[in-house]
């Protein structure tokens, strides 16, 4: 018997409209009304600019260590912009500037990296999850939501987010294939960002693309330029849809690059060239943006100027109300909070034995 | 009121909470139309669909992870694990998540899912599947751990566990599926977690347990009456976390001696916590040492040596004897 071809869906887009010379693909241009758009440039302005206030924060000591998003504002606002707020988002820890632009307050963000937990309160009106560290362990939470909404039988979507190490782990697999069984209306979005801490891409992983990824579990795959928010958009768009309608899930792969460090407690020199960091700097997904806003006469100089001062402001005040709140937020036993709905007799002893003896060596220290 | 195997009575539990309750969902590996490896499940899927009951694919971590972003959307998940000796797979999602999204989002979130695991010994198995890890998730804070000693109970206790408002790992002793019925009431029980209950009273010492090991446990109390005349209380704990340690507490004060019985390894087991209270609580009462009859600190053997390591009647009746015997 000759052997022969199985033959499968084995075609994986590649997706690029605004290139990072800022040429336009008009054919593939998404029809974004001017307020979106400008919105969408602010929230990419505010989400670097707060990386460089957070970085000064904690050099200076007065907040912890931080993930910076610096170089990916691109791939995980243009992800985020077409869902409505009744989706769901279930990030990862990369994607402050989204958080922000559905909602997250800066303060908390501040308030979580100075180490309270009241950082990852989250609304009753936003469907969002809380930033997962554990690498890929999200993800399955992304298919229960989306299986939970099918089940409710509502059209709402999932959006989750992880990077390229993710794919690596079991939870990526076990999360993909589920979603393909199940066909849950959930985005998976890679940030492609080449480097997991000190381990670069091509070590990940000996696949030509991470879409790809996709196939194997019968779910779409896609490849963007991450760095090209309209690239990015149009293909989160096209997935979100395509969950709504109930064709099941997509993964994006987002090629974009961690310009600045993994965490603050990283020094990227150890495993990485300055050069390369350069060229990507080239591929600057807020720059690029800017031009097309310029061309589209959305934009000019000043204007840019103008939203970097608010945003700058906006900051500041964020700052101010995030330290004043830390002030507040003084009373040790909030760690006893939120571990259960009641908290157990053995639990209430430990609380009131902590609360007795804190109050005891204040006295010996006031006293001593 | 009917004669029923823990088997029958899980079930039971099953078909009225899901009767009553669209947001409870059975989920795991074979759970559906072969209605479990045990049977727990069996009939579900014809009564509730593949919506209610689903046949996942073969991945705990999947499974368990899944189950948390269903139980934060406000669905109640039941999650089988086919053995506990597979759960490990999705450790890190109750660990990490389940445990804890309660605190990781200040609230927002909950998850009141159900864990089940058949464990311990005693059936002949494979390799890996008659452990008894369940400090693994007692040590675990945002959990809650639950272990039923005979088919009332468990029924009881399922049915509990399930309407928690927090996740519960709910170990089934799988060497009492099928050993005995009891008279299991038609309508609905519940029983509370985070109750211990006394079995059998006494006086003169305190014998605490749970799970597979109640039934030696009673077995060797009964001996020592016909024996010795000994009167031994009983302790089953249900739940080992949060332990009831106001009870067993009580009952040593009274007793005066005290022994604890599990299956699970000696070191850091669960007897190693329920002596400490015991010394916390009741030293001044203690007229003995604390005894322990556990599994050794090994490897559960495989089934041909495994009536060796598994804790009987008769280990048990020698160290009540020594525990008697204590000046």
């Amino acid at each position: 018997m000759p052997r022969k071809t199985i033959n499968f869906p084995d075609k994986i887009e590649y997706i690029s409209i605004l290139d990072e010379n800022g040429r336009l693909d008009k054919s593939l241009e998404p029809d974004l009304p001017q307020d979106v758009l400008l919105r969408l440039y602010r929230y990419m302005v505010l989400g670097r600019r707060f990386d460089q206030r957070l970085l000064n924060l904690q050099r200076q000591g007065r907040i912890g260590t931080f993930p910076p998003i610096s170089g990916q504002e691109a791939a995980h606002l243009g992800a985020v912009a077409p869902l409505t707020t009744d989706d769901w988002m279930v990030p990862a820890f990369r994607e402050t500037a989204a958080e922000l632009y559905r909602g997250r307050s800066l303060e908390s963000v501040i308030l979580g990296n100075a180490g309270f937990s009241e950082g990852s309160s989250i609304p009753e009106d936003q469907n969002m999850f809380p930033m997962s560290v554990p690498i890929a362990t999200q993800l399955p939470h992304a298919v229960g939501l989306g299986w939970a909404i099918k089940y409710d039988k509502k059209d709402n979507i999932v959006m989750v987010f992880f990077g390229d190490g993710a794919t690596s782990e079991g939870d990526f697999h076990e999360a993909l294939n589920f979603a393909g069984v199940y066909q849950v209306p959930v985005v998976f979005v890679c940030q492609n960002n080449q480097w997991a801490i000190s381990i670069p891409r091509s070590k990940q992983t000996r696949s030509q693309t991470l879409a790809q990824k996709a196939l194997a579990y019968g779910i779409t795959g896609v490849q963007v330029d991450g760095n090209d928010i309209l690239a990015v958009y149009t293909a989160a768009k096209e997935a979100a849809d395509h969950g709504r309608a109930g064709k099941g899930a997509t993964l994006i792969e987002c090629v974009t690059y961690r310009l600045m460090m993994h965490t603050t407690a990283d020094d990227p020199k150890r495993y990485r060239k300055d050069e390369e960091v350069e060229q990507w700097k080239a591929r600057d997904p807020i720059i690029r943006f800017g031009k097309y806003l310029k061309y589209k006469g959305f934009l000019d100089d000043g204007k840019m100027k103008s939203i970097e001062t608010e945003v700058d402001r906006e900051i500041q005040d964020a700052v101010d109300r995030a330290e004043a709140e830390m002030k507040k937020l003084t009373d040790p036993l909030h760690m006893f909070e939120h571990i259960y709905a009641e908290l157990p007799p053995h639990i209430q002893i430990q609380r009131s034995e902590m609360a007795r003896e804190l109050t005891e060596l204040q006295k010996e220290a006031d006293h001593g | 009121m009917a004669k029923m195997t823990m088997v029958q009575a899980l079930n039971l539990a099953f078909k009225q909470t899901m009767a009553k309750d669209p947001r409870v969902i059975v989920m795991g590996e074979d759970v559906g139309l072969d209605g479990g490896v045990f049977r727990v499940t069996d009939g579900l899927i014809q009564e509730f669909g593949e919506d209610r009951v689903l046949d996942t694919p073969l991945a705990e971590a999947g499974i368990v992870g899944m189950a948390v972003g269903m139980a934060a959307y406000g669905l109640r998940p039941v999650c089988e694990m086919q053995f506990s000796g597979f759960s490990y797979q999705a450790f890190h999602q109750v660990e990490n998540h389940a445990a804890r999204l309660r605190l990781r989002s200040q609230g927002r979130f909950h998850v009141p899912m159900v864990l089940r695991a058949p464990y311990g010994g005693g059936v002949r198995a494979l390799e890996h599947h008659s452990e008894s890890r369940e400090v693994f998730w007692a040590h675990i804070p945002g959990l809650k751990m639950v272990i039923p000693s005979g088919p009332r109970v468990a029924r009881a206790l399922l049915v509990s566990a399930i309407q928690d408002p927090d996740p519960v790992i709910f170990y089934e002793p799988k060497a009492l599926y099928r050993a005995f019925r009891e008279d299991v009431p038609d309508e609905e029980e519940v029983f509370p977690i985070g109750k211990s209950q006394i079995v059998r009273e006494g006086t003169d010492l305190t014998m605490i347990s749970y799970g597979a090991m109640m039934r030696p446990t009673l077995e060797a109390a009964e001996a020592l009456k016909e024996k010795k005349g000994v009167q031994a209380e009983v302790i089953d704990l249900l739940t080992l976390s949060p332990l009831d340690d106001a009870l067993f507490t009580a009952s040593v004060k009274k007793t005066g001696r005290a022994m604890v019985v599990h299956e699970a390894p000696m070191s850091y087991g669960p007897g190693a916590e329920i002596i400490s209270r015991l010394v916390e609580k009741s030293f001044y009462y203690l007229e003995a040492p604390i005894e322990r009859v556990t599994g050794a600190d090994i490897t559960i053997p495989l089934f041909s040596r495994e009536s060796s390591y598994l804790p009987n009647a008769a280990r048990i009746i020698r160290k009540a004897e020594k525990l008697l015997s204590a000046p």
